[in-house]
Parts: structure tokens; C-alpha cells; sequence
């Protein structure tokens, strides 16, 4: 029988001839990933389990990017903790508080691989599936498993297919368009299922902008986001990655439980509106919605291309008075590259912050926490109530084009307009 | 003393159940004190052990904070009774032995401060303020077997 590509690298990682959408599987996992914020959760039940030695310490990932650098006690002492653990357990591929944030980080080494299986203990592992993997966020106790044991239940999930056609217009970037699938969806529109993201238009749509999307699927409640590889993805790893590795495609029978068309050359800037993710508007109908903090940042959309986007906004002009602009490159990498590039000399004439990488905003427990009453529009994924600090703090998520147009009017504003 | 039931709406994320900037403790009972703050700054001081929560739908969607069960659990609550769940949610609560139900039409049925008596066996949500019972759907044989042994770590160390 045809399979989808979430089945075959199911059936494959489970040593299945064939596996079904309802089955459930015993899977060997190829990567597992886990942050300082989980982390010690695992250590904790490894600890707790009696469990001496993890199965293959050369399949762990290990990076620091929530708390970086520590802001409290607390904080500190869960790195010491992991920084010991991964040096007993000789984690080799273990990424302290200067690298960046973990969704970024693992496709800059190479570690986001076509066909793959890989686990991480954050919703947003979601992102790797722009290499045409299945990965998929799980808690600490499953990842405990998974560090004992090397293999993890899973129940071989319906497919979804998205395709997409058209070349998206000036302006209008993978955020708008992520953002406008929740919003037709909603929020648990796809859950439990893995959503392929094909169709012509996606050659028009770079690894970061396909990282954004994969990122944003679990907003609409799917386990994988996936797109299948081609030669922008093989570009990509040239270089980078970790091994050999087989694309995988779906086959042309195989089953899909529900299929959309998005035409996109029309599409317009989306914005979330507070405090619902599914809650997609066009910018054009919240436009003028005065803001105090915009944030640039988070594994979703501070990648290079998006730095660069806000930059063409904002170069020569500068962040509206009363405005703070926060800019977070997601990871050293992009950092430097943006630094060489001049990029964040033109964020800091504009008179935005720069922060060294890590989630920053984006998960209120770090820096730019928000009071109450104020507004953030945000390049993040989550504008959930609280998510960036107060209960009584309003968030809008839009693109990094529609943030930069929106920090420089001190309003929410088109990016078509400036 | 009688469980009561606690009633929350749709979409209740994982930010309303422990907010990210708690996310640095570890030990279960600080966790508790924040429990659910955002959705119903009451709860964590005035929900009792046996509790339950009654919701709508996605319930636990958003992150994969493993806290979020943990900090519910340790606050006394014996189980989450909604019109579905998010599903990583659903994974973790499973495996720390926080039972968690889909029933259909559960949302509807109940209105916080009544009593209730979920088992999670036979899968029966009763009403004992009003009298109706919910059915809610069987879980798989071995996700009741992992609830029943106590959670993940303890059937690991079975096997």
C-alpha cells in the first residue's frame, strides 16, 4: 500500500515492511534533543529510574537557549546540573548558552536530516520537518525513555496535505502565510496529524522561510510539519550535515485524511490578534493598534533572511519614540553573519536593543517582559495570554516585515506601506 | 471529602496552566503554588486533593513543558476530564499517571463547584450535583496499564 512520508520514516524507524494511520509502533529514534529548561526534568527521572548510561550519547543533542545567559539562581543551577550530566554521560554534541536557540541550532550542524526520526522536549521541534524529517516535541519523562532505551511509542499519525502554488508577492513572507493556514484551520485543526507541505510554490520558499512554517505547525495542534526535500534542501546541507542520509517522498497513492490548495501570489500580511494564534487577521484590518515593545526574535523568525527583511524596513530610519524594539538573532551563526553584513548596525542606529541569542521574549521568563496594559507585536510563535509576562499584556503575532514596518510608526502597521 | 469539579473553557495552553517564567523550578509543590494562575488566579490556593478539571477543547495545547501535568498533579488534581486534548499534553499526563479523559459533550455538563466522581476504569464522568454521567472513551490497554502501575518510570522499571 502507498504510504506518506510521516508513514514510511515510521515504518522504517519501527523495521515495518508497512505501517497504518490508528497503529501504534515502537520506533529507534535518530536524533533526541533536549534544552535547558527540560533538561533537568530528564536528568531528574534518569536519575530517578536508577539509569546508569544513556543508549547512544552521539544521538543527543543537548542546547542551552532559554535561560542564556542564567538570569537567576535557579537558572544556573539547572545548567550546572545538565553541563554535568552531558559531560558524564559524554554528550559531545552539547551546545552551552552562546549558540543559539536549539530549533536553529540543530539544522546549522546538521542534525536535521531527510528521513530521519527525531524527538525533542519542546513543541516547536516541529521545525525540522523543512528538511523532510518527522520530528516531534515530547515531554521529559518520554525523553527519559528515550535516553535509556533509544526507542519511543508513537501512534502512526493521519496525513494532512497542504499545497502550495504560486510565488508569494514583495513584502508578504512563509509568516504570513503559516499564519493564514492556522487561522483557515484553527488551533487544533490538525492535531494528532503530520502535515506535508508540497506543491510548486514551495520552490519559491527558502529553508528559513520553510523552517517558519514546520515551526508554527504545532499551532494548529500537528504532531510533524513536513516538507519533502529538494535542491534547496540539499544546498542547505551541503557542508553541514551529520551523516548520510535518503530523502524520503511520499508515495503517489498514498492516503491523506484532508488536502488544501493555497493560491498565494494575492495572499496579504497576517497578524494573530491576542490572545489567540488561530485568532489571523489581515494587517490591513488591525492596522493602527499602537504598540509599546515590538520583539524580532525566536525560532521562528530570526533567521538571517528575516533579519534582513526588517533591516531593508528599517535602514536609515528610526524605531518610533516610545517604542522599544528588541532584536534577537536566533543563533551565533546568524549573529555574525548579521554583524558582517552590517545588519545590526542598522538595527542599533534605528535605536533597537540587541540581545545575544536564545528565546529571549518570546516565553516571558527572561528579557523584555511585558507589564500589564502594554502591547507587543511580536515575530514569535505564541501569543498566548501571559506568554510574554502579564495576564494583562497584549500580544500580535506578524511577520519580521510587519513588525519593522509597525516598530518605526510605533502602530501596527502594513510593511506594503513604508 | 467530595471531589469538585473545576470548569474551564476551550484552548486552555500550557501558559495558563504554569507560566513560563516558573519554568525554572523543579520541585513539584512550588510548581503548584502557580498552578493555572492566568486561566483562575483562585485555583491554586482553593482546589483540594481529588479535584478535577472539566474543560472544552485542546485542552493543554501550546508547549511540551512536562510541568504544566506535574504542577496540576502535585496540586491535588486526580484528573482532566475534556472535549479533547492537545496531544502532547495528553503523552505527558499519561505518562506521570494523571489520567486524563475525552468525553464528548463533558463541557456542557457541569458547572464549577459541582461534585463529580470520575473512574477512570469503567470511564464514567458522574454529575453528583445533577445526576447525569458522561461517558468518556476507553484508553488503549497500555496507556491504562502505564496510568495504573503509576506512570512511565515505574512501568520502565516493571519491564
Amino acid at each position: 500500500m502507498d504510504m506518506t512520508i510521516a508513514e514510511k520514516i515510521l515504518a522504517r524507524a519501527s523495521g515495518r515492511k508497512q505501517v497504518t494511520p490508528g497503529e501504534i509502533v515502537e520506533a529507534a529514534i535518530d536524533v533526541a534533543m533536549t534544552h535547558d529548561i527540560e533538561g533537568p526534568m530528564v536528568v531528574k527521572g534518569f536519575r530517578k529510574l536508577g539509569a546508569k548510561k544513556v543508549w547512544d550519547p552521539s544521538k543527543i543533542v543537548i542546547v542551552f537557549d532559554h535561560q542564556v545567559p542564567a538570569n537567576s539562581i535557579d537558572a544556573a543551577m539547572n545548567h550546572i546540573m545538565l553541563r554535568e550530566f552531558a559531560s558524564e554521560q559524554k554528550i559531545a554534541n552539547f551546545y552551552d548558552v552562546f549558540e543559539g536557540i536549539c530549533h536553529v541550532v540543530l539544522p546549522e550542524k546538521g542534525f536535521a536530516l531527510p528521513g530521519r526520526l527525531t524527538v525533542g522536549t519542546d513543541s516547536h521541534t516541529t521545525t525540522y520537518g523543512a528538511f523532510g524529517c518527522f520530528a516531534t516535541g515530547i515531554g521529559s519523562t518520554d525523553m527519559v525513555a528515550v535516553f535509556v532505551t533509544g526507542k519511543l511509542w508513537f501512534r502512526v499519525p493521519e496525513s494532512a496535505r497542504m499545497t502550495i502554488e504560486g510565488k508569494l508577492p514583495k513584502r508578504v513572507g512563509a509568516k504570513d502565510l503559516i499564519l493564514k493556514i492556522i487561522g483557515d484551520v484553527g488551533a487544533d485543526g490538525e492535531t494528532y496529524r503530520s502535515v506535508e507541505f508540497a506543491g510548486t510554490g514551495m520552490r519559491y520558499i527558502s529553508m528559513e522561510g520553510r523552517m517558519t512554517m514546520c515551526n508554527m505547525g504545532v499551532e494548529m495542534g500537528a504532531k510533524a510539519t513536513i516538507v519533502p526535500p529538494d535542491d534547496l534542501t540539499e544546498k542547505y546541507l551541503r557542508g553541514r550535515a551529520k551523516g548520510a542520509y535518503k530523502p524520503v517522498y511520499a508515495d503517489d497513492d498514498a492516503t491523506y485524511a484532508e488536502e488544501h490548495t493555497y493560491y498565494v501570489k494575492n495572499l496579504e500580511p497576517q497578524v494573530a490578534c491576542p490572545h489567540r494564534v488561530d485568532d489571523v487577521r489581515p494587517v490591513r484590518e488591525v492596522e493602527g493598534v499602537e504598540i509599546d515593545q515590538v520583539f524580532l526574535g525566536s525560532c521562528t523568525n530570526a533567521r538571517l533572511e528575516d533579519l534582513i527583511e526588517a533591516a531593508r524596513v528599517l535602514k536609515g530610519r528610526r524605531v518610533s519614540k516610545g517604542v522599544r524594539m528588541l532584536v534577537v538573532p536566533a543563533s551565533r551563526e546568524i549573529y555574525l553573519e548579521a554583524l558582517r553584513r552590517g545588519i545590526l548596525s542598522i538595527f542599533a542606529k534605528a535605536g533597537a536593543l540587541i540581545e545575544s541569542p536564545g528565546c529571549a521574549a518570546c516565553l516571558g521568563g527572561h528579557v523584555g517582559v511585558l507589564g500589564p496594559g502594554e502591547v507587543c507585536i511580536s515575530a514569535s510563535n505564541r501569543n498566548f495570554r501571559g506568554r510574554q509576562g502579564s495576564p494583562e499584556a497584549k500580544i500580535y503575532l506578524a511577520s519580521p516585515a510587519t513588525v519593522a514596518a509597525s516598530a518605526l510608526k510605533g502602530k501596527i502597521t502594513d510593511p506594503r506601506d513604508v | 471529602m467530595m471531589a469538585r469539579a473545576w470548569v474551564f473553557g476551550d484552548d486552555v495552553d500550557t501558559d495558563q496552566i504554569i507560566a513560563g517564567r516558573y519554568l525554572v523550578k523543579l520541585d513539584p509543590l512550588e510548581l503548584a503554588k502557580h498552578v493555572m494562575e492566568t486561566a483562575d488566579p483562585k485555583f491554586a490556593s482553593e482546589v483540594r486533593k481529588g479535584d478535577v478539571i472539566i474543560a472544552g477543547r485542546n485542552f493543554g495545547c501550546g508547549s511540551s513543558r512536562e510541568r504544566a501535568p506535574l504542577a496540576l498533579k502535585a496540586a491535588g488534581v486526580s484528573a482532566v476530564v475534556a472535549e479533547s486534548f492537545a496531544r502532547i499534553f495528553y503523552r505527558n499526563a499519561i505518562n506521570l499517571a494523571l489520567p486524563v479523559l475525552t468525553s464528548a459533550g463533558v463541557h456542557k455538563g457541569f458547572k464549577t463547584g459541582d461534585r463529580v466522581r470520575v473512574d477512570v476504569r469503567s470511564g464514567k464522568v458522574h454529575n453528583l450535583s445533577t445526576g447525569k454521567v458522561f461517558k468518556a472513551e476507553p484508553l488503549p490497554d497500555f496507556l491504562s496499564e502505564i496510568i495504573r502501575v503509576g506512570g512511565l518510570l515505574r512501568y520502565m522499571k516493571r519491564r
